[in-house]
Order: structure tokens, then sequence, then C-alpha cells
């Protein structure tokens, strides 16, 4: 093999042939999908992204998160765990992620799926109260507090809206009270918005028994 | 073939008399400060990921760890650990050696090595603004491929400049034979340029739909595993082997043969990391195929290498370099069986998302290509620096500590995460239950991460005392001469 132009050749081609099978066939076949509207509700879907979710979605790929949690209810064939832990009805498709940017699917579980947490949690005060302090909501969780989101001031007049409602240990001292900033409040717009609950022609509700 | 076969083991770097060796000097000489050069800040990533990986090794197990700093949080940390790793520390260390082989087996002497200077100039600006980014909240938080746009594009300009200078080498090399580990460096520049600039335009310069996103995200990470650290590795194992048991390598058909499936099955084997997700079935399927397939090549690439040293096992008591290249190739084989087993969809259904697939992680990184990128540099730097390593029990903590360290770190992670995908399995078990059963493996895969991490110091303390020449000098450095580990001159 002493042929500089055979190695050469030989290895683009080669190459060329999973970069058609993967990347080509990726980028003309899966990236160019419409949402679907439902015939019995109207809405298309997955429905869009609303602007304070997108914002969110980028506070979640600056902190991470996906390096923890994954997004994504595998196929049956391959595993009925997902979907009997109660992460989603159904198993996720390529369609569930045409307004993610990027498709935070994951590759680790060091906290539960994501995928559907917008349909098991509907209060944002209970994920400000998980994001300031997880160990309130989920006990003996290894998720770090993400205390640097939130912001702590002294009570004017009377207590703001979007307060934290803390008790205990990690309640703040009298006439103090805990507020989200800008981007605990996107980021909850954002995790509130992960609901995959909806059907797809090509993604319909299994029944398991 | 039969031709090429006679040629290339002519031209296998085991014949050395005076002529060769005062050209091999010049040779030396010429690309000295490139290589130095990624050879140094390679180091220097690795302290950085070292510090980092240890942070974030706490941080999992102890999440209050540094958790109101939002710089050292564990989501910044571990992508700032991962990245610098990958570029900072594997990257260049691959490169720094590659330049050297190619250099060195193509019988060139450098007549300017400036565009090599520049490439890591721009190599290290890119990881530094990379690494700074995640930190400061910029991370694109894509697998492999955290550097926001800016970064990406600088590290690729770098990349730019070493492909066109390699290509440019392999052109002007000597008449005579192409030895194997001439072959896997033109694959691996070839393949690089290809992959970063492909994954980088569609998942971060020009962003396309999040459906079509996640195959080639896991394209890219595959591609660039099997395709750029594989071969490097391999590069640099069949030259090393060769060159120090003093005998041809075992099979040049045998190799042939690997080279061709490496390039075709890594190409195809990515989508095996997204069994049962979001991507249409055949990948799957195709890319199941292809990993259990690889187990071929990676077999006979095993058969040559082992059968190469096989009478020659004492020779791993004196060279340093020899010692750590078994290590990375005993690590490649076992790297290729798992890799086969983990993409079995049942038994991948088990493992994916857990602690498993960290330690599939470490293992082609750390067991396999760290270790081989350590025996590369053991034998290089004392011969562009023209001293000797001053301290030879130094490379013996060095090794013993990696050694130890990587395998039960890998063998704790693996565990722990088989032990969790089991519970993960079984519905009926608590998610924090799972966490639970996994929490001490992780305890203890810090821990032996801690002990790579001082091997590492080790290694840069004592790569920096070389460079300041604070050893012992070594007139006929180019020479083969080495030393044991009791510190006797050894006649290679």
């Amino acid at each position: 093999m002493n042929n500089l132009r055979l190695i050469f050749i030989g290895v683009l081609i080669l190459f060329l042939t999973g970069w058609i099978a993967f990347v080509g066939y990726s980028y003309t076949n899966l990236g160019h999908y419409l949402p679907v509207v439902a015939e019995d509700t109207g809405d298309s879907n997955p429905g869009p992204l609303s602007g304070l979710a997108r914002q969110g979605q980028k506070v979640y790929a600056a902190n991470g998160c996906v390096y923890c949690h994954s997004q994504d209810v595998r196929q049956l064939d391959v595993t009925k765990s997902d979907i009997l832990r109660g992460w989603g009805k159904r198993p996720s498709v390529a369609r569930d992620y045409m307004h993610e940017s990027p498709a935070f699917v994951g590759i680790l579980r060091v906290g539960p799926d994501l995928e559907n947490v917008g349909a098991r949690q509907t209060s944002a005060a209970w994920y400000h109260t998980h994001l300031y302090e997880p160990g309130t909501v989920a006990p003996s969780t290894v998720m770090p507090s993400y205390r640097f989101l939130y912001r702590m001031q002294e009570i004017q007049n009377k207590p703001a809206e979007d307060a934290l409602v803390l008790t205990g240990p990690h309640a703040p001292p009298a006439g103090w009270e805990v507020v989200p900033t800008p981007e605990a409040k996107a980021l909850v717009a954002y995790l509130m918005s992960l609901n995959h609950s909806y059907t797809l022609p090509e993604a319909k509700e299994p029944k398991l028994e | 073939m039969s031709q090429g076969s006679t040629i290339s083991i002519s031209s296998a770097p085991v014949t050395t008399n005076d002529a060769d060796r005062l050209e091999l000097a010049a040779i030396d000489r010429s690309v000295r400060l490139p290589v130095l050069f990624f050879f140094g800040s390679a180091i220097f990533w690795l302290l950085v990921s070292s510090l980092l990986g240890m942070i974030s090794a706490v941080q999992i197990n102890q999440p209050w760890f540094l958790d109101n700093c939002p710089f050292l949080t564990f989501g910044r940390v571990r992508p700032a650990h991962l990245d610098s790793l990958i570029y900072g520390w594997a990257s260049a260390a691959g490169i720094g050696v590659g330049i050297w082989l190619m250099a060195r087996l193509s019988g060139v002497v450098l007549k300017q090595n400036k565009l090599l200077i520049v490439a890591g100039i721009f190599w290290n600006v890119g990881n530094l603004i990379g690494v700074l980014a995640i930190l400061a909240g910029y991370s694109q938080s894509i697998e492999w491929l955290n550097y926001p746009s800016f970064a990406a594009l600088l590290l690729f300009i770098a990349y730019g400049f070493i492909a066109i200078w390699g290509i440019i080498i392999f052109q002007s090399r000597k008449p005579g034979g192409v030895y194997v580990s001439q072959w896997y460096l033109l694959a691996a520049f070839l393949c690089f340029p290809w992959l970063y600039a492909t994954a980088n335009t569609f998942l971060v310069w020009h962003t396309i739909q999040g459906s079509a996103q996640t195959p080639i995200n896991w394209w890219y990470a595959q591609g660039i595993f099997g395709l750029w650290f594989v071969p490097l590795g391999l590069a640099s194992a069949y030259y090393f082997i060769p060159r120090i048991v003093g005998r041809p390598i075992h099979s040049y058909q045998i190799s042939v043969l690997a080279f061709w499936a490496f390039v075709l099955l890594f190409s195809w084997s990515g989508m095996r990391w997204l069994i049962g997700g979001p991507i249409p079935a055949w990948m799957s399927s195709v890319s199941i195929v292809a990993s259990v397939l690889l187990v071929i090549p990676i077999a006979l690439v095993a058969i040559n290498h082992y059968v190469t040293i096989w009478n020659d096992f004492d020779a791993l008591s004196w060279s340093p370099t020899l010692r750590f290249t078994m290590v990375g190739a005993l690590a490649f084989t076992v790297y290729g069986v798992l890799n086969a087993l983990s993409s079995l969809a049942g038994f991948n259904a088990v493992i994916q998302f857990t602690d498993w697939n960290i330690g599939h992680f470490y293992l082609g990184m750390v067991a396999f290509f760290s270790m081989m990128m350590f025996g590369a540099m053991y034998y290089i730097v004392p011969r562009l620096v023209g001293w000797e390593w001053p301290c030879i029990q130094l490379i013996s903590k060095h090794f013993w500590l990696t050694f130890i360290g990587a395998v039960l770190m890998v063998f704790s992670l693996k565990l722990g995460g088989l032990i969790q995908g089991f519970g993960l399995d079984d519905p009926k078990i608590d998610f924090i239950t799972t966490v639970k059963f996994v929490s001490p493996f992780r305890v203890c895969a810090a821990a032996f991460g801690l002990l790579i991490v001082v091997g590492n110091i080790i290694f840069a303390c004592h790569f920096v005392r070389l460079l300041l020449k604070l050893g012992i000098p070594n007139e006929t450095a180019t020479s083969t001469t080495t030393r044991n580990l009791s510190g006797e001159a050894v006649r290679v």
C-alpha cells in the first residue's frame, strides 16, 4: 500500500459513505419537520416555544443541565422502563425536537429524564423551590442548588408576587424574601414547556399491559 | 501488496546505523520547536482538565461543593473538563506525536516550521477561549462540542494548517515504502477537518433543526474517537512497538485489512449511542452491526501488536515507552470488546444513560489514548531536548499511578453503571434508590481518579525538569540508548 492516492481516495470514499448515511440523510430527511395539526383539538404539535422559554433553553445550555438530565423516552422495543417510570406516555420521535436547539437528548441520567417534566409538574413555584434548594423537594438528591439564579432582597411594603415560599433552614431572615432572576424565570418557562404528551401520526400512545 | 510488504518492513523503524542516526537527529532538530510547543501546551491542558475533573468528581458526590459559584458549578465544570481533555490535552498531544512521526517516517527535514507554530498558537488561544467561555456560561451543551463558535473556528483554522503541513510533508517524503503509521496519520489528518467542520457547521455555526442534530452529534462523537484518536494512537503504537523490541511488525497484510475496516466501521458505528432514541431505526441497527464488526479489526491489531512483542516481554522492564504503549494496546482491546457488548440492544437498554458510558469514555481517552501519548512522549522528548529524563523513579511512579488509577476508575464506573442500569431498568425501584446504588462507586471513581491526577502532576513536573535540563546529559539522544528502570544505560 505504497500508493498515496489509493489511501487518500480510499479513506475519503469509506468516510463519505457514513457521512451520507448519517449526516446527509439527517439533514435532508430529519431537518425539515413541520408541526402536525391535531384533528380533535386543532393544536399544532409540537407547539412553538414562547420567547421566554427560548431564553430558558439558553440558560439550560449554559448551566449544562444536559450533563445530568436526558430528554429521551426510549422506544418500547428497546425498553419499557422509561414509560413505566412515568417519564412519558409514548416514545420520543425526531419531530419532538424540531423546536429544540440544541436537542438535549443527553447521555447520562444522574437525575430523572425531563422530556415531559412539564406534564408532571405544572406549578412554577415547585420549579423555583426545586432549583433554589433541591433537597427540600427531593430528599437525598444529588442536584446542586442553583441559588445563584435567585436574589435575596429586603421586602418593600408588601412581599413580591413571585417570592419563593421557603420554610425551615432555607427560609430567608424576617423582612427579607427570595425572588427569581430573569434567568430563573426563563429556565422555569422552558422546563414547563417540556411536554410532549400529544400524539403524532408516527408516535401514537402505546397500550402497556 | 507483496512488494509493498518487503519495502515496508525495510522502512519499518528497526534499523539504525550512524548515517541514519545523523539524519534522524537533523529531522528531530527541525521539528523540535513545534513538537515541544504542542507537548508543553498539551501537558498544561492535562493539568487544567485534571483539576476540573476532580472538582466535578467531588461535586457529583457532594452537590453543595462550590454550588454558590456559578463559574464552578457541575454543569459548567464537567463540559470544561471534557473539552479541555479532548481538545486541549489529547488532540494536542496527538498532533505533536503526529508531527514527529510524520517527519521522521517521511524522512523530511523541515525547512521552516512557522506554519506549525502559528497552528499551535491558534490552537491554544482557541482552547483558552473555549474553556473560559464554558465556565462563563457560553457552553453549547453539545456532547464533545461545548466550545462556542468562535473558539471552534480558531481550532478549525489550526487544524487546517496542520493538515496542510501533514499532506505537504507526506508528498515530499523520500521514495520508498509507506509505513503503517503513515496511513493512520494520513487518515487522521484527513478525517479530522471533515468531522469537525461538518459537526460545527450543522450544530454550531449554522444550526439546523433540532430533530436532525442528534444523529449528527453522535456521528461526530464516535468519529472523533474512532477516526482521530484511534488512528493517532495506533500510528504511535505501530511505530514504537517494533522500534523498541527491534523486530518488524508481525504481519503487514493484517495491518492493511484492519486499517480499511477501521475507516469504514468507525464511520458507521456512531448511532449505537442512540439505540431506542429519536432517530430512524435503521440507523441504530446498522451502527450495532458496525460496532460488533469492529471487534474484528481491533482483534487484528491486537494480534499484530501482541505477536510482535511476544518473545520480548522483558523489554517492558526497561522501556517506559513500551510499558505505556502496551497498556494502551491492552485497553484498546478491552475497549473493542466492551464497545461491541454495549451496542447489543438488550444490554444497551440497561447501561444507556448510566455511569457505564462515562467509564467507557475514560477507557478510550485515558486508558487507551493518554497511555499511548505518554509512551510516545517518553521516547520523543529526550531526543528533542538532547537530555535524558532526570529521574527513572518518577517515570515508574507516573506509570503505576496512571495504570492502577485508570483500571480501577474505569472498573468502578462500569460496575456502578451496571448496577444503576439494572435498577433503572426495573420501574418498581425508585429513581432515588438507583442514585443510592451508584453513589459508593462514584466515591471510588473519584478516589481512583485522584491517583491519575497525581500521576499527571508528577509527569508535568518531570517534563519541566527535562526542559530545564536538570537531569542527565545525553550526547546520543537520537540513538536508541535508554536507561532501564534501575538507572543502567541499555543499548536498544
